[in-house]
């Protein structure tokens, strides 16, 4: 059972208390999209005009051979309207390929101040006679040992096989406060470029040039090593199909029209075919996909692979570790309880002399629940804790006090003459059943005999909001399993106290490795975090696996995903920010497809009401000209593209909530509301563009 | 009686039969398909066909074993139409011709049941009886077997990709369902006066002297497997609207329940085999509701609908039966083309405008609305997946249905499965149009013949089989493209309904939560029905616009 790095607990504590305010996943003010941003993009967006990078999009491929279409019927037959068209139709390409312009220029700010991090230093390498050398830092490869000391950069990523030291990481994790790497244990991994501020520390660099963890994140960050995931390309399919469809349905309606009498140009039945086709949803797939990463990274996570958020999205079953993740990780006193004919003033007195130079959290909280201090005797010596008395206290001359584990205290006064009243294993096996731990205090005054005063109640402390976040995650229908070491009694109280939905208690790694194992098999898919070399197996075994930046380096390449402030609550993040990637995805196919019925009412009309007169009773909105509606529905199209950048970028907005109701609120707002927005959008638009002379 | 009562009677008679009947057919439909063990007479098939109806097959297999049975069929037919002059009982009919024997044979094999010949003038008994009534029979078995294959499919677990035997699925459709429900409705249709006999036709001389041929044949013992097979082949060239055939309005009714009880019934039989009744429920709700909302429609067309000529009429008689009437022939109409029968009881060219638009709507829904036979099914739960995979989305998980995830590989099946027929009718609709021969055969001009070759290639291609009539059909143009068109409209969809099923049959099988999408709730319905509207509302629009849009809004 791996415990949390417990040793500088205010910064993971604060975080996850903060988190509990902030709702959601997305910072709101991350989507807007400034004349800045645009301008960086534009040059990336014409770039992206190249079929040969559209091919992975086709229904811009589409719109661009449309365009291409359009420029040279225009340049044959010119007219105001071809001209219009075309310019659309080109802007309604570039449009698409600025949205992933500007999702991809999000990430390069980061990666610039990561590059930094990469100018060649020079490290001092152990030649196997324990003599050192200089060296390039570039030239390092795995296995190499380097000599690192305070004030020096660390040459590459490894683990530290000898010595202590302080590490400014704040260049990899924006975190300020130094962390201790030591060498052994969990806590071994260092980060090339990052920065020792203290000591002296022996390291093996566990990464080539070009491959270490800073190279990975300038090329996660930037969007180059991007590769499509499994359900992005599944919709791929899907609009693929729908954009086959409106081919055959605009190429066909040439024919048809012919027959009828009513000869359509090719120019308007590209314009016709452009408007059916999922452009809106086809321009901004790659920009939501790159922007749900960038939301990761935002929030310092790491995810190795777009593929690992999908999968967050789809998480069943959460594995989280008590400490660190449920409770703040140190045990807290919450109660003192007096035995019969003591008064309360006395235990807490006696309690609180006795912890007075005790500096344990544990110590700490018995002060902190008194309130109030006293003074400790004259002439008193602390009697420090160790594992054999398993006791902490002091002794006066004419005073002595005890608290501890009960069978230890209890020996103790019986030691000293006293007798143990019977209710002090009572209160001590009803706090125990309870999950907490009871501290007997003792006391011996004046060298008579010793009694018992009463029992501390100190307890794994569950963090606010923490239940209410479970429930949120059980709205969702993914179920909490806590891991702990305790034993089950203990846990299944923490369990209860918290509201998760199962427990493993007294849990090895292997039995956390067996459990995933089991939920995989029913089918589920299970996401956890992990810091240690032990928890390896299981973070690879998970599908979506969080590795602490904290831990080894082991446990981080078993991980498809890091997070750099190492808070493993934000694990639950993680889930949601999947899922708000995937619902982006589907309102906006929605809300494309939707917009189809609108520009049908404007565009049939306008091609048919030559021949056919009587269509114009189809032309609901009443717009002006035929050549005016096609104009307007095209730059419509294009239009909502642009409109729809923030919103790509930014994710739709997602509240925990069961299938049945986020669909109900998906539906209503991006199907019914993309079924109305264009009718007004066209309208409008059809009342400037009227005013075009030579329409 | 007033004519809406009148109609909202018959309709709420029709639906009480069908949901006395469809849960008793359905679980007998879902028992036949899951159950190992095999009747005397099937073991004495099996054995004449030699084919091991225990062996599981794999979704290639169960493909290869449809196409070859279904090919053996075309070849049969073909054969037979070409020399029926030489066989017994041809009443001295000449053989078709070649590119009439193609589209006939490849029409009775894909359940389409296109006819392109009057069935009293050109085929005879032997060619009747030993072809087209015995492809009525096994080409509806072939398509509830496929539906039982997927069906299957989704129901089983992590498996290893089998889905069924296709010859069990054959030979027990046929013989446990379709043989002895059609043994008793030939019967009761006899009672009500369709005529069953092998009898020479008979001349008689009319009260005012003029000479008559009453024509002869097994005609109710077809009737019966036309509708309750979802075929409408019928034995007489204006199909039920003959007396022969639907002599009452008592059968008419009874005919139109035939045709729609299996495709209902297959919806529950669906959700026994996966074991969750209320997936099938779903489904038969959406099919229900979209067969209601055309039913409604088409009456409404029919009875109030617009138009000069029945508005001064008072009613839009022309072409229906007086028997039978606007309501009862409506309704037949939109079950017809809901159901991927093709029969009818009354002449579709001259519905109302919108009628007709209405009835050709109900085709391009891709026959779902309930369906053929099997196809009705299959085809539901490919839009079910499409709906799937767009609301699936939306509640922020990979998509599933019944705990099958809905990657890249299942969506390129039904992309396929959903690009098929639309491309067949449009392109078929192209070029009919484009080349001479096509228009050359249309009775109209302008949007009224444009109705009737569109109506023409969307019924060949999703297998329907009713003609709009006024298009002449039987050239060598038409009934190349229309057989073609019904090949590919037919088996394409199969291949990519096994292949899923196969795909399915592979695949882990996963847990509902709260967090999955629910399939069986009213708003699965009312979504799964938006997505079947609008996929095929922006597909046909256009198209539609220049024919019946066109007509009705003149």
């Amino acid at each position: 059972m791996t415990q949390f790095n417990v040793l500088s607990p205010t910064p993971d504590t604060d975080a996850a208390q903060e988190h509990h305010h902030e709702r959601h996943p997305v910072p709101a003010a991350s989507g807007v999209l400034s004349l800045a941003q645009i301008r960086e993009a534009l040059p990336g967006a014409f770039r992206k005009l190249d079929p040969r990078l559209l091919v992975a999009t086709p229904v811009m491929l589409v719109v661009e051979a449309g365009a291409v279409v359009t420029t040279v019927l225009s340049i044959l037959d010119p007219s105001v309207m071809g001209w219009l068209v075309t310019a659309w139709l080109w802007l309604t390409v570039i449009f698409g390929n600025l949205a992933e312009s500007v999702a991809e220029g999000r990430g390069k700010a980061q990666a610039a101040s990561l590059r930094a991090l990469q100018t060649e230093t020079s490290a001092r390498r152990l030649r196997p006679d324990g003599s050192e050398e200089a060296v390039a830092s570039t030239s390092l490869r795995a296995g190499d040992t380097v000599v690192v000391t305070a004030g020096e950069r660390i040459p590459g990523d490894g683990d530290i096989i000898e010595g202590v030291a302080s590490v400014d990481e704040s260049a990899v994790t924006g975190e300020s406060a130094p962390v201790i790497r030591e060498s052994g244990g969990d806590r071994s991994a260092v980060t090339g470029g990052t920065t020792v501020l203290s000591d002296r520390i022996v390291v093996r660099i566990t990464s080539d040039p070009g491959h270490s963890f800073v190279d990975r994140m300038i090329a996660l960050v930037e969007g180059s090593e991007r590769q499509r995931t499994p359900n992005e390309m599944a919709l791929n399919v899907l609009l693929s199909t729908l954009t086959v469809i409106f081919v055959v349905v605009c190429g066909t309606l040439y024919f048809l029209a012919d027959h009828s009498g009513a000869h359509q140009s090719w120019l308007v039945l590209i314009a016709l075919l452009v408007c059916l086709i999922p452009t809106t949803i086809g321009a901004l797939l790659s920009a939501i996909g790159i922007a749900g990463m960038d939301r990761l990274v935002r929030r310092n996570v790491l995810a190795m692979s777009g593929r690992a958020v999908e999968a967050a999205g789809d998480v069943d079953v959460l594995l989280l570790d008590k400490t660190g993740t449920i409770t703040y990780g140190n045990r807290q006193a919450t109660e003192i309880i007096p035995v019969t004919g003591v008064t309360l003033t006395a235990v807490e007195n006696a309690a609180v002399q006795a912890s007075l130079a005790d500096l344990t959290p544990e110590g700490r909280s018995i002060l902190h629940l008194v309130g109030r201090s006293a003074a400790g005797p004259s002439g008193a010596t602390m009697v420090e804790f160790s594992a054999t008395t398993r006791m902490s206290g002091l002794d006066a001359p004419d005073l002595m006090i005890r608290k501890g584990a009960a069978s230890a205290v209890a020996a103790w006064v019986e030691e000293n003459g006293g007798t143990v009243p019977p209710e002090t294993y009572v209160i001590a096996g009803d706090i125990s059943a309870e999950g907490g731990t009871p501290l007997v205090v003792a006391e011996q005054r004046d060298r008579e005999r010793a009694r018992v005063l009463g029992v501390v109640h100190l307890k794994d402390v569950v963090k606010d909001g923490i239940r209410e976040r479970f429930d949120e995650m059980r709205a969702m229908g993914i179920r909490t399993v806590m891991i702990t070491g305790d034993n089950a009694v203990t846990a299944a109280a923490i369990a209860k106290e918290a509201g998760v939905d199962d427990f493993l208690a007294e849990a090895t790694p292997e039995d956390k490795l067996a459990l995933i194992r089991k939920e995989q098999r029913g089918g589920r898919m299970v996401a956890m975090c992990g810091d240690g070399t032990n928890d390896a197996p299981a973070l690879a075994q998970a599908d979506v696996g969080v590795a602490m930046n904290t831990g080894t380096t082991a446990a981080k390449e078993a991980g498809n995903m890091v997070d750099l402030d190492s808070d493993p609550t934000k694990l639950i993040d993680v889930v949601e920010i999947g899922k708000q990637l995937l619902i982006t995805r589907g309102a906006l196919t929605t809300f494309s497809v939707a917009n189809d019925i609108a520009k049908y009412f404007a565009i049939l009309p306008a091609m048919f009401v030559v021949a056919f007169p009587q269509l114009e009773v189809l032309n609901i909105m009443r717009l002006s000209t035929p050549e005016s509606a096609i104009v307007s529905a095209v730059v419509f199209n294009a239009l909502i593209i642009v409109a729809l950048i923030p919103l790509a970028l930014r994710g739709v907005r997602y509240r925990p909530a069961s299938a049945v109701e986020l669909l109900r609120r998906n539906i209503l707002l991006y199907g019914v509301g993309g079924l109305i927005a264009p009718f007004v959008g066209i309208k409008l638009l059809d009342l400037v563009i009227s005013l075009i002379p030579g329409l | 009686m007033n004519t809406v009562v009148a109609a909202v009677l018959q309709v709420a008679v029709l639906i009480a039969a069908l949901a006395l009947a469809v849960p008793f057919l359905g679980r007998y439909l879902a028992h036949i398909y899951t159950t190992e063990k095999h009747l005397r007479v099937e073991k004495v098939v099996y054995r004449v066909l030699r084919v091991d109806p225990d062996a599981d097959q794999r979704w290639r297999s169960y493909a290869l074993a449809v196409l070859g049975f279904s090919l053996v069929g075309i070849l049969f037919l073909y054969l037979l139409a070409r020399v029926q002059q030489w066989l017994p009982l041809s009443l001295g009919f000449d053989p078709f011709p070649s590119d009439g024997a193609w589209n006939t044979a490849v029409s009775f094999v894909t359940n389409t049941n296109w006819q392109w010949y009057s069935g009293e003038a050109a085929a005879g008994n032997l060619l009747q009886m030993a072809g087209l009534t015995v492809q009525n029979f096994v080409s509806a078995a072939v398509g509830m077997s496929v539906a039982a294959a997927f069906a299957r499919g989704l129901a089983r677990g992590r498996g290893n990709g089998r889905v069924g035997n296709f010859w069990a699925d054959l030979v027990r459709t046929t013989l446990r369902v379709l043989l002895p429900i059609s043994f008793v409705g030939a019967l009761v249709l006899v009672g009500f006066g369709a005529i069953q006999n092998l009898r020479a036709d008979l001349a008689m001389t009319t009260l005012d002297g003029g000479q008559q041929i009453l024509t002869s044949g097994a005609i109710a013992s077809q009737e019966v497997i036309k509708e309750l097979g979802t075929n409408g082949g019928g034995p007489y060239n204006v199909n039920s609207a003959h007396p022969f055939e639907n002599p009452t309005p008592f059968t008419n009714l009874l005919e139109i329940f035939l045709l729609l009880v299996i495709p209902f019934a297959m919806a529950w039989a669906f959700g026994l085999i996966v074991k969750d009744r209320r997936q099938g429920g779903a489904v038969l709700a959406t099919m229900a509701t979209l067969w209601l909302g055309a039913v409604g429609l088409l009456t409404w067309a029919e009875i109030a609908g617009p138009g000069t000529a029945p508005q001064l009429a008072g009613g839009a008689m022309e072409g229906k039966e007086a028997r039978f009437g606007e309501a009862a022939s409506a309704l037949f109409a939109s079950s017809t083309t809901g159901t991927s029968t093709g029969a009818v009881n009354a002449m579709h060219d001259s519905l109302t405008a919108p009628g007709g638009g209405i009835a050709m709507f109900n085709m391009m829904l891709g026959e779902v609305a309930p369906g053929g036979v099997g196809s009705g099914l299959y085809g539901m739960l490919m839009l079910a997946i499409v709906t799937v995979f767009l609301c699936g989305l939306m509640v922020g998980r990979t998509p599933e249905y019944l705990g099958k995830k809905i990657g890249q590989r299942e969506i390129v099946l039904v992309a396929l499965y959903i690009l098929a027929t639309p491309i067949l009718v449009l392109v078929g609709a192209a070029v009919a149009v484009s080349f001479p021969a096509g228009p050359a055969g249309m009775l109209n001009s302008g949007a009224h013949g444009f109705s009737e070759a569109l109506y023409a290639v969307t019924s060949a291609a999703n297998n329907n089989g009713s003609a709009f009539g006024g298009l002449t059909a039987g050239t060598p143009f038409w009934n190349t493209l229309l057989g073609v068109l019904m090949l590919f409209g037919r088996f394409l969809p199969i291949v990519f309904v096994l292949g899923l099923a196969g795909r399915f049959a592979t695949t882990q099988h996963l847990p509902a939560g709260a967090g999955t999408l629910p399939t069986h709730r009213p708003l699965f319905v009312v979504l799964l029905t938006g997505v079947a509207l609008v996929v095929v509302g922006l597909t046909y629009v256009p198209a539609l616009a220049l024919g019946p849009i066109v007509e009705s809004l003149s």
